[in-house]
């Protein structure tokens, strides 16, 4: 019981770690970055060749991978999404998804279609056993690492200059740029970080579930779901639906009950399900606030 | 490297089509078209880069006769989307003229190409695709990778005979899944063993740990694991974080779990399993040794795996066939020509079965080991030609 | 618009019904297009198993366009819609077994239309509120839940390995399905064009007007007495029986039903055509469907491997060089061509 609410923790907070740059990006400039995948993925490979072609520890790929793909996100951000800001949404999504798929085949063209496999620091391999629960070291890891994260994120969203003023225009860009904020930069600064937690995330990632060139389709959906379920205005709202997503995944897969003397495995239904009655009943999502834009 | 095989095909139509002009040229109809229909892309990828590399390797091996004519592939990507292959064989068939169409990367997309094969009376070699109804879909299937029955029964029987009763099994949620499932659990059944709980996963669910724990919480004697080829790197992933060996519980399964492709990079976790096979690169003959040698040397750093032997073997059974009936075309002499067919392939003897048309062959059992430093699946035991034990069941009946 | 749709409900019904017959005026480029679809299944007979997905593709993204280039409601769960209806029809396909009333077509595309506007009927009240991003996942999670009831219901649906032994009979008893494909063309262009001219007598009717009303402010049209939920209901319902009939019509033409119709991919491809070709303009879903599968044939040929990338390099540049999608780019030429001038 314990260890399923471990393990849905760790894929929880996992979630977060990729998801957030996207919720605040949206919730910023009202963007839909479909293509946020792509720099969890870059994230990812990077861990994978600093490892492989070089025989570097994990430790070493993560902040690397935090470095690259922030970089890649500033300069992508400068270049292209900056022209896309006065588009359609639907027209947002249109670029977007064209960037995922030439994402998905670039990285099929330099790496290979099958999946990679990242081995854990031998540190970090085995279990610890705490009473009857088996805990593994990994997740342990990736548990204690996205809560400083996530706690670092909030400071620095409640105690820095340049998280107020973040705050500001994310509650009203018009107003903020008023004020004198230049919403801009903080948007291209914002991204860049989006992005480069994303890659953090996908580096972290790749050490539990495999890599391959599809993960941004595969992982788009998840995205969205975190930031329905979420809403775009607080970090507080992703996190939170983050950590209730991937326990009720894991629980949902875990149990299953018995109905009429069968058992029906609700793995499959259980995330959608909460999704939609969430949505049905509070449309700004589950930690949102209702006038959001 | 597809490129280069188009690219390689239109040099070749074009020299044709230059000697067609000529007297001494060779005509049209000396020329057999083999449309191979593969996931190129998609999600089930490696499956098809494997089989299209093992076809190109194979027809620089034995050359582009056979039967005294010209084969010719033509590859198509179907994505892994069932209408998508069923138009690219309609296509193949129709417009391309195609003698023989071959490949299918999963079964859904067998199932959904066999009418055309029936209709066209084309012979439909499946080349991958491991659900065991497939051959019935059409009297033109005729498969030359292996059944889920078929390489699932050798490891029950395993488990049945060191002295494992109480299982747990873990299977990917679709057709080829639960042919595993059902008949690792009917053999354990029929030796008086229990089966404690049946899991069967999303067939796209980056995430096992629950279904991994719930196994490892019933404290089963072994664990039973089936993924499609291609997934087995993460489910062994996650399998290594619990720790099933500190329990007692051993962890067995089909090889689709110990990919060739993929098992180097699992990772030291695997040493130790033991899966029930078809196929390994380590399968110590000849005809392998200079099989995988030749597939390394063409696809640096690719490890040839079962889904490129059932593409290799399924050249050679066009090319037997084609020989057999000296270039006749005739699809439903090319299958009677296909049916008893017996050779030694690189996964060691393998013949078609003439009633069910499908493969007969040996499994392995195997162990994973290290061998100069990289992970291999070492046979230890045979069992000799193997029917598909669902089919078989079925004529029993009868 | 706006102004014509309150004139309509409130009398000036002169200039109003000249507003409409003037919006509703078939242009020759319009004839152009159906009489060059028709004759390309006695000029290409070799391709025409390609064109009819084209068909049935266009058909679906014009189902879609109802929905969210007119209602304004984004769905990315659209193939919820398509997969229901191929599984109706691949059924009573099955049912028939090559003879009778349940296996001729044309009443298994009639069933799975009336099963999807039901479904879909139903469905529309959870769209009704939110805004995009919320109707986005509302769709999307419905839609994957009948995905998953799909694999859950493996003893109806066949689950993974896909529905077998659909036997579709003659279409009216008379056309059958051959293995060139033609007839399967041109009946799921006839199927395409008589809904087409369905749909856009409906999007030019006041009921039409109204959507684009409310599309371009609910609150507003509200306020001159739509009755914006109602409206949305009725075109969601179109929609999704539209799709249902795509996808029948898939089901139909190729005898054979998987998992794969309710994949999110469709869905998600549905939705990138209708942008693609242009949202809100019903061709911009036909000419999007043919362009994006004429595109993607050509790539797949030319690079089986990697010709994702170029196409999402042609997305990227549409984009960033023209507004509204291919459509976009027609209208352009077209105002040029006939000197009206101005881009459309």
């Amino acid at each position: 019981m314990l260890t399923v609410l471990f393990d849905g923790l760790a894929y929880g907070m996992l979630l977060f770690v990729l998801a957030v740059g996207l919720s605040v990006t949206l919730g910023l400039m009202n963007f839909i970055n479909l293509a946020h995948g792509a720099f969890a993925m870059a994230g990812g490979y990077i861990a994978v060749v600093m490892m492989q072609r070089f025989g570097l520890s994990l430790f070493w790929g993560l902040p690397v991978a935090f470095l690259v793909t922030a970089a890649a996100g500033a300069f992508l951000e400068r270049t292209l999404y900056v022209r896309l800001y006065d588009k359609p949404h639907l027209e947002q999504v249109m670029f977007t998804i064209g960037l995922v798929f030439m994402s998905v085949a670039g990285v099929d063209y330099f790496m290979g279609a099958s999946p990679q496999i990242v081995n854990v620091p031998d540190a970090l391999d085995g279990n610890i056993d705490i009473g009857d629960v088996s805990l593994n070291k990994y997740r342990l890891f990736v548990i204690a690492f996205c809560a400083i994260l996530t706690i670092a994120l909030q400071l620095g969203l409640s105690k820095t200059r340049f998280g107020s003023r973040l705050r500001a225009a994310v509650d009203d860009a018009r107003v903020a740029r008023g004020l004198g904020i230049n919403v801009t930069t903080i948007f291209a600064l914002t991204f860049a970080f989006g992005s480069g937690l994303a890659g953090l995330g996908g580096a972290l990632g790749s050490a539990i579930f495999s890599l391959d060139p599809q993960f941004p389709l595969k992982f788009m959906i998840y995205f969205l779901v975190v930031i329905a379920v979420g809403g775009t205005t607080t970090i507080t709202g992703p996190f939170f639906a983050s950590i209730l997503l991937g326990v009720a995944d894991v629980a949902g897969k875990y149990y299953t009950p018995n109905i009429g003397g069968h058992k029906i495995q609700i793995g499959g239904f259980v995330i959608y399900t909460i999704m939609v009655l969430v949505l049905i009943f509070r449309p700004q999502g589950l930690f949102g606030r209702a006038q959001g834009k | 490297m597809n490129a280069k095989i188009t690219r390689r095909h239109t040099l070749a139509a074009l020299a044709l089509a230059a000697t067609a002009l000529s007297p001494f040229a060779a005509h049209a109809e000396d020329v057999v078209k083999v449309g191979v229909i593969l996931p190129m892309t998609g999600p089930s990828a490696s499956t098809g880069r494997e089989i299209a590399a093992a076809i190109k390797l194979f027809q620089e091996q034995k050359g582009d006769k056979a039967g005294g004519k010209k084969v010719e592939v033509i590859i198509k990507d179907d994505t892994g989307v069932a209408d998508i292959t069923k138009r690219l064989a309609q296509e193949l068939v129709v417009n391309d003229k195609a003698a023989v169409i071959a490949g299918f990367g999963l079964t859904p997309l067998a199932l959904a190409a066999a009418p055309i094969a029936t209709q066209a009376k084309v012979p439909a070699v499946v080349m991958a695709a491991g659900t065991a109804i497939i051959t019935e879909a059409s009297p033109y299937i005729v498969r030359t990778s292996f059944t889920l029955p078929q390489n699932t029964m050798p490891i029950a029987q395993w488990a049945v005979k060191n002295g494992i009763k109480k299982v747990v099994t873990l299977v990917s949620d679709y057709g080829p899944g639960i042919d595993a499932e059902k008949t690792f659990v009917a053999t354990i059944k029929e030796n008086g063993g229990q089966v404690l709980e049946s899991l069967r996963s999303p067939l796209k669910n980056p995430e096992f740990a629950p279904f991994l724990q719930k196994a490892k919480d019933l404290k089963p004697d072994a664990l039973f694991l089936f993924v499609p080829s291609g997934q087995g790197a993460a489910l062994m992933k996650q399998v290594s974080e619990r720790d099933f060996a500190k329990e007692g519980i051993k962890v067995i399964g089909t090889g689709d779990v110990t990919d060739d492709e993929q098992l180097n990079n699992m990772g030291d976790a695997v040493l130790g399993m033991i899966t029930s096979h078809n196929y390994s690169a380590d399968h110590d003959s000849p005809e392998n040794k200079a099989y995988v040698a030749a597939f390394e040397k063409a696809n640096p750093g690719l490890r040839p795996n079962f889904m490129s032997v059932g593409g290799y073997d399924g050249m050679a059974l066009i090319y037997a066939a084609l020989d057999k009936t000296k270039g006749d075309t005739d699809g439903t002499k090319l299958v009677e020509a296909m049916k008893g067919m017996s050779w030694t392939s690189p996964r060691g003897p393998i013949s078609i079965d003439p009633e069910t048309r499908d493969i007969i062959q040996n499994v392995y059992i195997r162990k994973v080991e290290k061998k100069n430093g990289q992970l291999y699946n070492v046979e230890f035991e045979t069992m000799a030609n193997i029917k598909d034990p669902f089919k078989a069941a079925k004529a029993a009946k009868k | 618009m706006i102004d014509t749709a309150i004139h309509a409900t409130k009398g000036g019904e002169s200039r109003a019904m000249a507003y409409f017959a003037e919006r509703a005026k078939w242009r020759w480029p319009e004839f152009a297009l159906w009489i060059g679809a028709f004759a390309l299944a006695f000029l290409f007979p070799s391709r025409a198993l390609l064109f009819n997905e084209v068909a049935i593709l266009a058909l679906f993204a014009l189902s879609l366009d109802i929905v969210l280039g007119y209602a304004g409601i984004v769905s990315l769960g659209h193939g919820a819609f398509f997969g229901l209806g191929a599984y109706v029809a691949g059924l009573l396909a099955k049912a028939g077994a090559g003879a009778g009333l349940f296996s001729d077509p044309t009443f298994g595309l009639l069933i799975s239309g009336i099963a999807c506007a039901v479904v879909g009927y139903i469905t529309s009240f959870l769209v009704l509120r939110g805004a995009d991003l919320t109707r986005l996942m509302v769709t999307l999670g419905v839609a994957l839940i009948f995905a998953e009831l799909a694999n859950r219901m493996a003893w109806l649906t066949g689950g993974a390995d896909g529905l077998q032994g659909v036997m579709p009979g003659k279409i009216l008893g008379i056309f059958e399905f051959d293995l060139y494909g033609r007839n399967a063309y041109l009946y799921s262009l006839t199927t395409l064009f008589l809904l087409f001219i369905v749909a856009r007598k409906v999007i030019n009717s006041p009921f039409g007007v109204s959507l684009r009303a409310i599309k371009g402010n609910a609150l507003r049209a509200g306020a001159v007495g739509i009755n914006v939920n109602r409206r949305l209901n009725g075109a969601y319902t179109i929609g999704a029986a539209y799709a249902g009939v795509a996808g029948a019509l898939l089901a139909q033409t190729t005898a054979f039903v998987s998992l794969d119709v309710l994949d999110f991919h469709r869905s998600a491809d549905v939705m990138l055509i209708v942008i693609f070709g242009g949202v809100g303009t019903l061709y911009g879903a036909i000419v999007g469907a043919a362009a994006f599968k004429m595109l993607y044939d050509l790539l797949a040929a030319a690079t089986p491997q990697y010709w994702q990338f170029w196409l999402g390099l042609i997305l990227v540049l549409l984009v960033l060089f023209v507004r509204g999608g291919v459509m976009g780019l027609v209208g352009g030429l077209y105002n040029r061509l006939t000197g009206k001038g101005g881009a459309a």
